[in-house]
């Protein structure tokens, strides 16, 4: 029985937990200049249930990308661990991770950089396949291959071509097809259909849902697309500088809407109904800097409810809405 | 972005392009016998399914086809009332980034990873204008702050694989303004911004476009950008153009079965509370595009058409105006519009 999305599947065992995760870099420096200090994402903690969609949105760059890479330990967190399947990725050796790195793989956001020009499409879905000895022959290989092109609309002789030869949405492609050859069990999303037109984008987000349905596979949605986001999330986190400021249940954030930035993404929505060309209310002031971000809470100097006093002096902590709920939000005055 | 006043020539119209690559397996033909016209100060868009042609029609206009193997086959591409196709690669450089100007659609196609994203924009600027280093690079700042990039001042000095997707976008977009060009072509212009940033961005342009009265072709997938940018649609399938409207009439009454087919395809908003009553898959078009190395015979969306009947197989349609306005080509299209 596939459970409804747009609500947590509680009972679900988990399968990846991250606590308390934080990715800094160090950024400027130079002559005469210091080094400083970028944090990218700045404690968050989050948990994937197995067969679970957690979507996660947010404004440009305020970490979510940077998330996603460090849930896998593609790049080394700055502070927090991250457990997948009970075991601590923090502390597995390579090769332990690399063993790993088949049941949990990434859908890249930029597919141009993240596909090798030199390798040919065949070679890039197969790659997978062949280091984890996962068909045996070129036979068989070239059958896989051309049966997951397929699944993501491509065709089987497109296998010959190399990445330079495809359009943008074509690219996409690919990079989804690489990471679900290896039949993984958590897949980081990261704007896996921004490039696909709303008919194909429809037809990926129905063969992800198969294959959660049939194999009960998770997934971490990163999107600016909220229809597509909420219509594949069982749970969503919103995301603001680096931080968590509200999560829960789809339907319960994504209907309420506690926190003035989830309410602000939502007033921005454009509508595809030109009859409703109405003007949008947008989010005022400069998006807010990584390497020196305000006091307090970091939304409090673009919100409207912010209160002198205390949105500027006391960081909200992420705390429960409803009893209950599992619908978190950080806020001070959150939106009733 | 408002309609365009009426001028004398448009500022950009393609007529009758068709464009390649010449492969192993034969001539492909990416974009076939394609004709549009964008009016002064104007925007227009263009949707169409993923390798419909959309992007080989932008690198047309750009004069950036990938030599040898990319080629203009035929037709003529006038900007301003002046002919681009056969134009020398010396004249061209004048024209690209001052007169006509294109965000990419993959933003690390056109920016250096070796280069500081302030260094490429400060470029970018000095090819069309002579300022000193120093200027260009204030020029770089402003730019920047322009697009919505906090610390501007701090992160001219980055490099590409220091910014989060949605920001190399927007160094893009920067570098395409920079020298204020009369046609921009925004190629996915929005596709790694969240809806915030993305309605200042298009605001951005829109203010631009009165400024200066620019024009804008905008190549995009998002349907709710179409609805709230532009005036006039035009949407492809397969290298061909299948249909064109004025964007409210395209929406209340798609006349091709694959317009039709897009707009169902939308996932609803609102979707999570629906409980019970969400739909448990989203409507699809069924089936692949063909090759565009072994097209069928007849219409090129006839395989996958739930209208499909034998001409369709037999003939292709002819692209014709059935109403004011509207082209469309589809043999059924008068049922749609009664
Ligand atoms: N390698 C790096 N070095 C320095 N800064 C970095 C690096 N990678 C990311 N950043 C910074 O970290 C912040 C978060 O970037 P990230 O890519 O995670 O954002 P994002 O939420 O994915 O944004 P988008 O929606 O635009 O893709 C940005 O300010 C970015 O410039
Ligand atoms: N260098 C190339 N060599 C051969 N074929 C190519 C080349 N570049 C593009 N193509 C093909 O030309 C067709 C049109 O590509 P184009 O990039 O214009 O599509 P698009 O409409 O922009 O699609 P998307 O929405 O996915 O970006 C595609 O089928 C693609 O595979
Ligand atoms: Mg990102
Ligand atoms: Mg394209």
């Amino acid at each position: 029985m596939p459970p409804g999305r747009g609500g947590a599947l509680v009972t679900a065992p988990t399968l990846l937990q991250a606590e308390h995760l934080s990715g800094y870099f160090q950024v400027g420096g130079g002559f005469f200049r210091p080094r400083k200090v970028l944090r990218a994402v700045d404690d968050v903690s989050l948990r994937v249930r197995r067969g679970e969609t957690v979507g996660l949105v947010g404004e440009s760059g305020c970490g979510k990308s940077t998330l996603g890479r460090l849930l896998l330990r593609l790049i080394e967190p700055t502070a927090g661990r991250v457990a997948f399947d009970g075991q601590d990725l923090t502390l597995l050796s390579a090769e332990e991770l690399r063993r790993l790195r088949r049941r949990m793989q990434i859908i890249f956001q930029d597919p141009y950089s993240s596909l090798n020009p030199r390798m040919s499409v065949r070679d890039i879905v197969g790659e997978g396949l062949q280091i984890h000895r996962m068909v045996q022959g070129r036979a068989a290989l070239e059958e896989r291959v051309a049966e997951l092109l397929q699944r993501v609309g491509l065709r089987p002789e497109h296998r010959e071509r190399f990445p330079h030869e495809f359009s943008g949405g074509q690219r996409q492609r690919i990079g989804i097809a690489r990471a679900l050859a290896v039949q993984p069990e958590f897949i980081v999303c990261d704007e896996p259909t921004s490039a696909l037109d709303v008919s194909i984008q429809a037809q990926i987000v129905n063969l992800l849902l198969d294959l959660q349905e049939s194999l009960g596979l998770s997934f971490l949605l990163i999107s600016h697309d909220l229809k597509v986001v909420e219509f594949m999330s069982h749970r969503v986190a919103v995301m603001y500088l680096g931080r968590i400021v509200e999560t829960g249940p789809t339907a319960e954030v994504f209907g309420r809407r506690a926190h003035p930035y989830t309410r602000a993404l939502f007033s921005a929505l454009p509508v595809p109904d030109p009859a409703r060309r109405s003007l949008r209310v947008l989010v005022e002031g400069d998006p807010p800097s990584p390497i020196d971000p305000p006091a307090g809470c970091a939304f409090h100097p673009r919100c409207p409810r912010a209160q002198r006093g205390r949105c500027d002096v006391e960081t909200p902590r992420l705390l429960e809405v409803t009893g209950g709920s599992g619908h978190r939000v950080a806020c001070h005055f959150p939106e009733e | 972005m408002s309609d365009a006043e009426t001028s004398s020539a448009p500022a950009l119209e393609v007529r009758g392009l068709v464009a390649g690559f010449q492969t192993e397996r034969g001539l492909l033909r990416a974009v076939d016998d394609l004709s549009f016209s964008l009016p002064r100060g104007g925007t227009l868009g263009l949707v169409g399914e993923s390798g419909s042609g959309k992007s080989v029609t932008s690198l047309c206009v750009m004069g950036l086809l990938p030599e040898p193997h990319g080629r203009i086959l035929a037709g003529s591409i006038r900007l301003q009332g002046r002919e681009l196709v056969g134009l020398p690669e010396r004249e061209w450089q004048r024209l690209r980034g001052a007169q006509v100007a294109m965000i990419f659609q993959e933003p690390m196609t056109s920016l250096n990873p070796v280069y500081s994203v302030g260094a490429q924009i400060g470029e970018a600027v000095r090819l069309h204008r002579k300022v000193s280093r120093r200027d260009a690079r204030a020029r770089a700042v402003e730019l920047l702050k322009l697009v919505g990039i906090p610390d501007p001042a701090e992160r001219v000095d980055a490099y590409p694989h220091q910014l989060s997707g949605g920001m190399r976008q927007r160094v893009m977009i920067a570098m395409a303004l920079s020298c204020e060009p009369s046609v921009l072509i925004a190629d996915e212009p929005t596709t790694a911004l969240d809806v915030t940033i993305q309605a200042q961005i298009l605001e951005l342009l829109r203010s631009l476009q009165q400024q200066l009265s620019m024009s804008v072709l905008l190549i995009t997938h998002d349907l709710g950008v179409v609805a709230h940018h532009v005036a006039r649609v035009v949407v492809m399938y397969a290298g061909r153009l299948v249909e064109e409207a004025p964007v409210a009439e395209l929406f209340a009454r798609p006349l091709h079965p694959y317009t039709r087919g897009l707009l169902r395809s939308i996932p609803p908003v609102g979707s999570s509370r629906l409980g019970e009553a969400r739909p448990r898959r989203l409507p699809t078009i069924e089936g692949l595009v063909p090759s565009l190395l072994d097209l069928p015979g007849g219409c090129r969306f006839a395989p996958r058409c739930e209208l499909r009947e034998p001409r369709c197989e037999a003939e292709e349609p002819v692209y014709r105006e059935i109403a004011p306005g509207r082209q469309v080509r589809c043999h059924r299209a008068e049922e749609a519009l009664s």
